[in-house]
């Protein structure tokens, strides 16, 4: 009996506190199915026409002050580039930082761990003023571009993802790959056809940690890309958007769902692992 | 055997290359660029030449007002929201560890909105503290939510930073505390029953000095995270309602990070901006520091 009534009560309690998390998220998708007027006097209410919410979706896509296509477009191409750089980038890096005992090696990988500790706020002036250096000097375009953003990434992203690379490999017999050299595989073969496969388990990780922070970053894409040029990511796009039409709550609810489908998407189909990756990465 | 010596020594740069390039780019050069443009008159506007200042930077640091109400709003945002997010992660890591149905999507559920940008969660609850709250307040016949917008207010502005970081980050934590929680040793528990212990007393006497190590780990994260907030702060409240602090006029919600941002963005002053972010850096660190010691003396070993 007593039993059955503490569960019925941390059932009422789970259900309570999922219903306060969501709140706010339901409230945009009702909202943007709403008129701005009708957003005013009844902001609690279910919309009286669903279709709204089709109509509020194509004023937006179409919009030229949000830039949602190429808005979304960018930030496609900024994650997916940077992921990919990330991840073999640090997965070199920690495989040879590994495999080779030296005193060069001990300090690369304790140069990467510590800087981990460094927060953007005191290299993000400096980066930015270093790529127009840069980019003066050496004639490659740095700044409002895919290539500054995608580097950036890189080398922000790169702490973490060899500091989880480095724990896994050490776990890995060695013997495999001296196999592999045994039957004449060279280095890159070794690494991209033997090492990488079993890397699986920790780059799943790493492409989660990295590619939600990369979706969802503000402050680097706005240093680097500037507001309202022509590559904006989606953050950035609708951060604009805000800045003038924060007011016009029906389109900037619509602008705000837009901006939550995709990642609510991804995480409703890969939740056990980015919940588990997510957590890893913390705890490391 | 020198040749291969020396092949796997160039094989180990070409190697390391890629990633080690980037982060040279990215965190070393600017890093140590930025210490030495904290001591001369850099700015955000053209200018012909950067001097060497001294520590000009540093001195104007310390006796601006804003930088040190941003400290002391930063410091208690990070201290309450240390406090709500744990007891929240926490309480929910126990309800969602308990025998009621639904448990996965419960944890999906609290873990959701950690998965959204702080910019975007800051405008949709700047819509749910302008337009939500007043109408819940007017439904339920409280008058004070009627009329006033928290805000419009800094101290009630700060409040509603704590709880959109809270609502963000306790899922996250809430994790965290599971899976310290999962390894925390069955027949201890059990042991302990049989020994006759109330849940209560299992709960003090073997969970809490079990989950210590979780502890260090969910705090420190607590603690960075908020001191370093920025996103929701910038698109929830930005520099927000002024308010008088030492006989001036000043942004009443512009936390650490924000300050930093719009001493070069707005102000222009970005040599000033970096003497406070190395500052801003320093504090963090000794914060943390003194934070892991603590709790790292009352982990327990098994």
């Amino acid at each position: 009996m007593n039993r059955k009534l503490t569960r019925n009560i941390l059932e009422f309690a789970g259900i309570t506190l999922s219903i306060f998390f969501l709140i706010p998220l339901v409230l945009v998708l009702i909202n943007a199915a709403k008129s701005n007027n009708e957003i005013t006097m009844t902001p609690l209410a279910l919309p009286g026409n669903w279709i709204n919410l089709f109509k509020n979706i194509a004023t937006i896509w179409a919009s030229p002050n949000v830039g949602y296509q190429k808005a979304f477009f960018s930030s496609v191409v900024v994650t997916f580039f940077s992921l990919a750089g990330i991840t073999i980038s640090s997965a070199m890096a920690a495989w040879v930082l590994v495999r080779t005992k030296s005193k060069i090696s001990t300090f690369l990988f304790f140069m990467f761990v510590a800087a981990m500790v460094i927060p953007f706020q005191v290299v993000m002036f400096p980066l930015v003023r270093w790529f127009s250096i840069l980019q003066s000097t050496f004639g490659i375009q740095l700044l409002r571009s895919y290539t500054g953003m995608i580097i950036a990434y890189m080398g922000f992203g790169c702490s973490l993802s060899i500091f989880m690379f480095h724990g896994f490999i050490k776990s890995i017999p060695i013997q495999i790959e001296e196999a592999a050299y045994i039957d004449g595989c060279g280095k890159f073969k070794t690494f991209f056809l033997i090492v990488l496969p079993i890397l699986k388990p920790i780059y799943v990780t790493v492409l989660i940690l990295n590619g939600i922070w990369i979706w969802n970053d503000f402050l680097l894409p706005m240093l680097i890309l500037g507001k309202g040029t022509d590559v904006q990511t989606l953050p950035l796009a609708v951060s604009n958007f805000a800045g003038t039409f924060l007011k016009s709550w029906d389109l900037m609810m619509t602008a705000i769902l837009m901006a939550l489908i995709p990642i609510v998407i991804f995480f409703i189909l890969g939740q056990k692992h980015i919940i588990k990756g997510m957590v890893e990465g913390s705890v490391k | 055997m020198g040749k291969d010596r020396k092949k796997e020594k160039i094989m180990f740069w070409v190697f390391m290359a890629p990633a080690l390039i980037a982060f040279l780019m990215v965190q070393v050069v600017p890093f140590f660029l930025g210490l030495y443009y904290s001591f001369t008159n850099w700015t955000a506007s053209a200018q012909s030449s950067i001097d060497i200042v001294g520590l000009k930077n540093y001195i104007d640091a310390f006796k601006d007002t804003t930088f040190l109400y941003s400290t002391i709003i930063t410091t208690i945002y990070t201290l309450l929201n240390i406090v709500l997010v744990n007891i929240i992660a926490f309480s929910l890591a126990m309800l969602v560890t308990s025998n009621i149905k639904g448990k996965n999507i419960y944890r999906a559920g609290f873990f959701l909105p950690n998965v959204i940008g702080g910019i975007i969660l800051g405008y949709i609850w700047q819509f749910v503290f302008n337009s939500f709250v007043p109408k819940v307040g007017l439904a339920l016949g409280i008058a004070w939510f009627d009329k006033n917008m928290i805000l419009a207010n800094a101290n009630t502005a700060l409040i509603a930073l704590v709880i959109v970081s809270t609502w963000q980050y306790a899922g996250y934590i809430m994790m965290i505390y599971v899976a310290a929680l999962q390894n925390v040793p069955r027949d201890l528990i059990e042991a302990a029953q049989i020994d006759g212990a109330t849940p209560w007393q299992r709960f003090r006497a073997i969970t809490v000095p079990m989950l210590m190590p979780a502890f260090t780990v969910t705090l420190f994260l607590t603690l960075v995270n908020s001191f370093k907030q920025y996103d929701v702060n910038a698109s929830l409240t930005g520099p927000g309602p002024s308010i008088f602090f030492m006989g001036k006029a000043i942004n009443g919600t512009e936390l650490l990070a924000q300050n930093i941002a719009n001493t070069s963005l707005v102000l222009r002053n970005t040599a000033l901006a970096q003497a406070k972010a190395i500052i801003f850096f320093v504090v963090l660190v000794i914060f943390s520091l003194i934070q892991v010691y603590l709790t790292k003396k009352r982990e327990v070993e098994l």
